[in-house]
This record gives C-alpha cells, sequence and structure tokens, in this order.
C-alpha cells in the first residue's frame, strides 16, 4: 500500500467515525500509518508493513523530535489519527504526532503503601477502541479514558494491590472488551486473566490460571499451594479475530525457586493458554516448563502466523520462551509442531516429539546454588519478538547469562516475598546478547547479530526489509531483514528497554523508541 | 518474574538464632570465592583483621554483607537477615585470627615504587598517571598475596571488567589500549600516554579482544625477592586518602 492511500483510509476511518472501532484493529494491516495496538496488529506480530525505510536509505535517519519523562520509560507507543499515546507508571499522554508536543496528560496517584514486589514501577502502554484509551495501573486499576481529553470515563478495581497484584503491562482491546493480565508471581498471588466490557466497565470474565478445587488441572498442585501458587499474566496478548481466541502467557508458580511444597506440574504456570473471548473459557493450553523452579514465566506475546508446515497450512502461534526454547504450535488446538533451543541452556537435552523438554537431573536450585544458563530472565523475557511474513522469520533479542539459584525456605506472608531463593550471575562468567533471526516454523537459527550485553528492548521488523532493535548501551538500530546486517545506528544516551513502534507523520514513515526516560521518534 | 532481582531479599525469617557454624558454611560457599576460603583475602581483601574499615560495627557488617560494597562487592540479597547475621558473627570471628604477616618494609617499598616508575601508569594520592586502577587504597581492597601475584603475573589477577584491546584501522595503524567504554557499533579505548581514541567498528579491519592481557610487565625477574616483598608490604600499606 502506498502511503498516500493509507493515509486516505486513516483520514476515511476519521471523518466516519472520529474513534477507533474494532473492525479498524482487526484490519491495522490495510492501515499501516497508524500503530492501533500493542504489537501493531492482533497477531502479536509487531509487524510494520511500511515500506519508505529500506536499507537503501534508513542510514539517513534522524531525529525528528523527542519527550522527556520524569520517569523511565517502557511504552510502547500508539498512533492514531495524528496522535500518538503514552504512558509511564500511573499515567498517560496524548503527544502531537507531528510535534511530540503534549495535547493531554493523566495522572493516578500512586499509593503510599503500594509495594512493587519482584518488578520496577513501569507500565508498557495502553490499548484503544472507539473513542476510549485504556490504561492498566500499579494499583491493580483498569481506566479508560475519553482519548480526546483524557478525563475519566470508568475505572474497573481489577484486585486488591496490597496481597502483592499490580499490572504494568498493555491491555488487549478486543470486539466490545477490553482484556487485563497481573503482576504478583513473587508475591504468592493467585493469577488470572480477566476481561471488562468497554462501555461500562464490568467484568465480563475471569480466567483463573491456577484451578480452583474440583477443577481440572487443579490436581497437578500439592495440597493448599494452589492458592499462593503464582501464574502471573504481566503481559500483553495476541488475539485470532476469526477463531475468537485470546493467547495469554502464564508466569512461573510460586515460591519461585522452592518448589518442594507444590509437588507436580503446577497447570497453568509457565503456559501458553487459548481463550474464548466471549467467555474467557479454557480451549487448549501448552506448558512449556512444568513445575518450574527457575522463574522461567511463559509472559511473552505469542506471535501468530500462517505458513506451510510439510506441505499442509497450518494456524501457527510460536512462542521464544525464557526457557531458552523455541516453539511452534498449532494455534486452533496446541498441537506441538516444531521446536529447539534459540540461547544458550544448560538445563534440558532438549525437546521429545511432543514439545516437552527433557530436563537434566540435578539443576533444580540448591542450597549450595547450582550454576545454570540461561539466569532467571530466561533466553528472552517480557519485550517482544516480530514476525515479518515477508522473510518468514521470528526475530528475538536474546540474552545469555550463566546464573547460580539458590533453593532457600519460603513462608507465605501476603503482601511480601514469596520467592523460596535466588539466583546471582555466575562469577567468572561473561553476559551476552544478540539479535536473532529464526526460521518462524522451525527455530532453525538464520543469522544474528551481536550486541555488547543482554538486551532489554524489543524488536520491529518492517515490510520495507528492516529490523529495530536497542541496547543497554543506548544504541537503536537498523539491520537488514534478510541477512542482519547493521545499517543505520543512533546512540540515545540511555540504556533502551522498551519495544519500537512504526507510523507515519505527514506521509513519511517514522520509528519511535523510548529510550531511559525520552521518547524519540526518528524520520528521514 | 522477579525483575528486580536486587529487590528479592527480604526472605523469610525463622526463629532460631543466627550462629557462626552456619555462618562458615556460608561464607565457603558464597564469599570465598573473593575473600579466600578461610578469609586471609585475594581479589578481596583478608578479613583477619580486628576493625574492618567498610564495617565498623555489627550493623554496618550486616548491611555491607546484605548490600554489598560498591563497586566491587556484589550483595548477597539471597541470604535471609538470620543468615547474613550468621555470616557477620562468623567474619568477627576472623578479627580475632592474627593478620597477615607481610615480610617487607614498606618504606623500602615505596623507594621501589618509586624506582620502578609505577607511577608512570597509577595514580596514588593524586601523584601519578590515571592509566591504570588507581592504588591509593588499593591495600584496604587486595591481600598481600593477591598484591604479589600481580606483580609476578598481571594479566592473572585483571579486576571485572577489564579488557585490553587491539584496534586495527582500515589503513593498518594499530591502537593498543585499555577498553573505556563500548556499545554494538562503537569502541572506546584509552592508550598508555593516556589518549582516547573512538573507533566505529564497522570502519575497523580488525577489532582484537586480548583477553588475559594486561599492559603492566611482569615485575618478576626485575625485581629482587628484597624489592618484591618491600613492595608488596608498601601497596598492601595503603589503605586510602584518611
Amino acid at each position: 500500500m502506498k502511503w498516500w492511500s493509507a493515509l486516505l483510509y486513516a483520514a476515511a476511518w476519521t471523518q466516519a467515525t472520529g474513534q477507533v472501532p474494532y473492525e479498524r484493529i482487526v484490519d491495522a494491516p490495510k492501515e499501516p500509518g497508524s500503530w492501533l495496538t500493542y504489537s501493531g496488529n492482533y497477531l502479536g506480530q509487531r509487524f510494520s508493513p511500511l515500506t519508505e525505510l529500506t536499507p537503501a536509505n534508513v542510514a539517513g535517519l534522524r531525529v525528528k523530535w523527542a519527550h522527556q519523562y520524569a520517569e523511565r520509560l517502557q511504552v510502547s507507543p500508539l498512533v492514531a489519527d495524528g496522535v500518538m499515546y503514552v504512558t509511564g507508571p500511573n499515567t498517560a499522554a496524548a503527544l502531537d504526532v507531528r510535534t511530540g508536543r503534549e495535547l493531554w496528560s493523566w495522572r493516578r496517584p500512586i499509593p503510599k503503601d503500594y509495594q512493587n514486589i519482584g518488578f520496577g514501577r513501569v507500565n508498557r502502554g495502553a490499548a484503544i477502541l472507539d473513542d476510549r484509551l485504556f490504561v492498566a495501573t500499579l494499583d491493580c486499576y483498569l481506566v479508560a479514558l475519553d482519548i480526546k481529553s483524557g478525563l475519566e470515563r470508568w475505572t474497573a478495581k481489577v484486585e486488591d494491590y496490597k496481597p502483592g497484584y499490580s499490572m504494568t503491562l498493555a491491555p488487549l482491546a478486543i470486539r466490545g472488551k477490553v482484556v487485563v493480565g497481573v503482576s504478583g508471581g513473587e508475591a504468592g498471588i493467585r493469577g488470572f486473566v480477566d476481561a471488562y466490557d468497554s462501555k461500562t466497565g464490568q467484568r465480563a470474565w475471569r480466567f483463573w490460571t491456577i484451578p480452583g478445587q474440583g477443577e481440572p488441572g487443579n490436581e497437578t498442585w500439592q495440597g493448599e499451594s494452589w492458592k499462593t501458587g503464582g501464574g502471573s499474566t504481566w503481559v500483553t496478548g495476541s488475539y485470532d479475530p476469526e477463531l475468537n481466541l485470546v493467547y495469554w502467557g502464564v508466569g512461573n508458580p510460586g515460591p519461585d525457586w522452592n518448589g518442594d511444597a507444590r509437588k507436580g506440574d503446577n497447570l497453568y504456570t509457565c503456559s501458553l493458554v487459548a481463550l474464548d473471548g466471549n467467555t474467557g473459557a479454557l480451549r487448549w493450553h501448552f506448558q512449556f516448563t512444568p513445575h518450574d523452579s527457575h522463574d522461567w514465566d511463559a509472559a511473552h506475546v505469542p506471535v501468530l502466523f500462517d505458513a506451510e508446515v510439510r506441505g499442509q497450512k497450518r494456524k501457527l502461534i510460536a512462542n521464544a520462551n525464557r526457557n531458552a526454547f523455541y516453539y511452534v504450535l498449532d494455534r486452533t488446538n496446541g498441537e506441538f509442531v516444531a521446536g529447539k533451543a534459540y540461547a544458550r541452556q544448560t538445563w534440558s537435552k532438549g525437546l521429545d516429539d511432543r514439545g516437552h523438554a527433557i530436563a537434566i537431573p540435578g539443576t533444580e536450585p540448591s542450597t549450595e546454588g547450582t550454576l545454570l544458563w540461561p539466569n532467571l530472565n530466561g533466553g528472552t523475557v517480557w519485550f517482544s519478538p516480530s514476525y515479518s511474513p515477508q522473510t518468514g522469520l521470528f526475530y528475538v533479542a536474546v540474552r545469555e547469562i550463566g546464573s547460580i539459584y539458590y533453593k532457600r525456605e519460603a513462608n507465605y506472608k501476603p503482601g511480601t516475598f514469596f520467592a523460596g531463593g535466588g539466583e546471582t550471575m555466575a562469577p567468572g562468567t561473561e553476559e551476552a546478547g544478540f539479535i536473532r533471526a529464526l526460521e518462524a516454523t522451525s527455530g532453525q537459527m538464520r543469522w544474528e547479530f551481536p550486541l555488547t550485553s543482554a538486551p532489554w528492548a524489543g524488536v520491529l521488523s518492517t515490510a520495507g526489509g528492516l529490523v529495530f532493535g536497542g541496547s543497554n548501551e543506548g544504541n537503536v538500530f537498523a539491520l537488514d531483514a534478510k541477512t542482519g546486517k547493521p545499517l543505520w545506528d543512533f546512540q540515545t544516551g540511555g540504556a533502551v528497554g522498551a519495544n519500537p513502534v512504526s507510523f507515519i507523520v505527514d506521509g513519511r514513515q517514522y520509528v519511535a523508541f523510548a529510550a531511559s526516560r525520552v521518547l524519540y521518534v526518528f524520520g528521514l | 518474574m522477579a525483575l528486580l532481582w536486587l529487590a528479592a531479599g527480604a526472605l523469610a525469617q525463622t526463629e532460631a538464632p543466627p550462629d557462626q557454624d552456619s555462618g562458615k558454611k556460608i561464607f565457603e560457599s558464597q564469599c570465598a570465592l573473593c575473600h579466600g576460603q578461610t578469609g586471609t583475602g585475594g581479589r578481596g581483601p583478608s578479613l583477619h583483621r580486628p576493625k574492618l574499615d567498610k564495617a565498623p560495627d555489627d550493623d554496618a557488617l550486616r548491611k555491607a554483607i546484605s548490600d554489598g560494597i560498591a563497586p566491587e562487592m556484589p550483595g548477597a540479597w539471597q541470604l535471609n537477615p538470620r543468615e547474613v547475621a550468621s555470616v557477620a558473627l562468623y567474619v568477627r570471628s576472623l578479627g580475632k585470627v592474627p593478620p597477615e604477616v607481610l615480610p617487607g618494609d614498606p618504606s623500602r617499598g615505596a623507594q621501589v615504587y618509586d624506582a620502578k616508575g609505577c607511577a608512570g601508569c597509577h595514580m596514588n594520592a593524586g601523584k601519578g598517571e590515571g592509566f591504570g586502577p588507581e592504588l591509593t587504597s588499593i591495600g584496604a581492597r587486595r591481600s598481600g598475596a593477591h598484591l604479589r601475584q600481580t606483580l609476578i603475573k598481571p594479566a592473572a589477577t585483571l579486576p571485572d571488567g577489564f579488557l585490553y584491546v587491539a584496534a586495527v584501522t582500515t589503513a593498518g595503524q594499530t591502537v593498543r589500549g585499555i577498553r573505556v567504554n563500548e556499545d554494538a557499533f562503537t569502541i572506546q579505548l584509552k592508550d598508555a600516554l593516556g589518549r582516547f581514541h573512538s573507533f566505529r567498528k564497522a570502519e575497523l579491519k580488525e577489532l582484537r579482544r586480548l583477553r588475559g592481557e594486561s599492559p603492566m610487565p611482569s615485575f618478576e625477574n626485575s625485581l629482587t625477592a628484597a624489592e618484591l616483598d618491600d613492595l608488596v608490604a608498601y601497596l598492601a600499606s595503603l589503605k586510602g586518602k584518611s
């Protein structure tokens, strides 16, 4: 699509509705000048169909504007109808996308007794639907703001923050509903995925990630351990509008590093769950790490794509998991299709035919310490991977750190750490980081670009043939999507710990990155 | 999800009082790597001292164990308060062991230091050059044995994160220096004359990471045994800008 037809498409919507209806998000690929949902499209691909920036001209990217904040940013901005929406911890703002000048801002005070147990005070973005912007807060409220004024339409209490529930993620808006998940896996919460009516703020459904007594899966927990079993849902999921399935990654079981009192597989922790969009009913699940004791959440953006596998067209879902394995599943039923390690790991012999990792004995945390790769943050973590339908490659920012895992006692007390140990970087080892391109259907590595340390920033691929990423050392950069060759870089002066996005301003392609406390916007 | 692992220190306490024996076990598995199996020091200082500079009282010692001492000593955040207190008890017991006795004479060592040109690379109490690590308080951070080894075989005791690099430009010129900063696209070096060099990696013909190498020469053959003893004693006596 040419930029001007994309512009006309967006303009037509603006005039007709002045808002972002569900259908517009479903058709996001037809409107590449906007960025309407966390991952750019419902499929979780973080792929921009824009083609102005190419390997031939990307070296000419320059800063167009920057916007400074009081807090460290992890935001993936949204862009619709000439306005950019950004969030911070309990804050949101609308910016003029041409200049970065603020149009409105909103703030909700963080309660004095609020504690962030096991994560930073951050926010990763908003969701937009119709005339509303939805923001999830640290003190565990979902807030609907009027997109024109930033004024509150409704505020829904998702859970009590005092025992450790919190939210840092961007909500996912589907037809008539806003879906959120919670943080708190180190505080002994019982996790869930919630959906709220976008008009009223009434809860439409809740899926508990840990089955209650009498429900299938509860038998995978010892005694009462399910009540404090964790299973947080702290990273935004994806959605298949045709199947009406919401896909969500579930976090680790608690206590994290001591599984003695929660013997069993601990469903549905460290799993991917497929939920009915209307009811929240579980359609299928796939557990990547049964009875995890290394904090290897499956809290990743699930990436949906269609491809041919062994001569058959398949609806697929991919996950580069914190446990260092890449998995491809059939997204209609959860069947394992392919998988292999994509990052250094020393805990498993590999995947069996059903995609279950074969654990090596003696790799559990111990009193004296157990040395393993990857560390607790895994082969990759919350920041987004990207899938390009053009190259058929899955791009992921990879972390390789060796760690000594310790096991300690754990006693549950509401609102305190319930971790049962911890880890420390293995002395005498060096951390490593990469951007890697994997064949999406197999996980076979096609290229890698080395970084100086293990990254905390996601990647974006574009139809122009580029992959954008960021580093802890402050670089933002563009690589050739086919070869990984570096084509452009810029030193932002602050660690990049967010996901890039791309959109159109005045007919030209822009790319935005948050680096430390500054949001940078680049164009030719 | 524990992204902030530092915060994971608040672990459940048990009722039992701290005890020195369990402190010793923890010390041997988690502190000995730097402080030596019996606390005689190594990369970290000897703890066989009645008074610890960074931990004058018990509260300060427990805090140092649990939070660490920047920039080199990591915090033992994985230990619960009782375990920290047990390690502190054990470390205090080490203070009753007589301190390391070094054979040399510090004042003669100071003359060796001057004669051998150490100040050409190292800053000490405001005098010298800042190419190598500052030595003003090296005796508070390193044991005598560690200092001796550094003088004999410098590359065996490189500080964490230290990297000596040879950058070969497209013109064929080689610049050797200590890496002072690096990102995915650029590297900054400091050469032996203290000059900074900045390179884009794409513009270099070769970037050799000289792992395990040090620009410091070995003094094994250029010092007599007595001079080496004296120099070690002098360096060990450097305890800071008091």
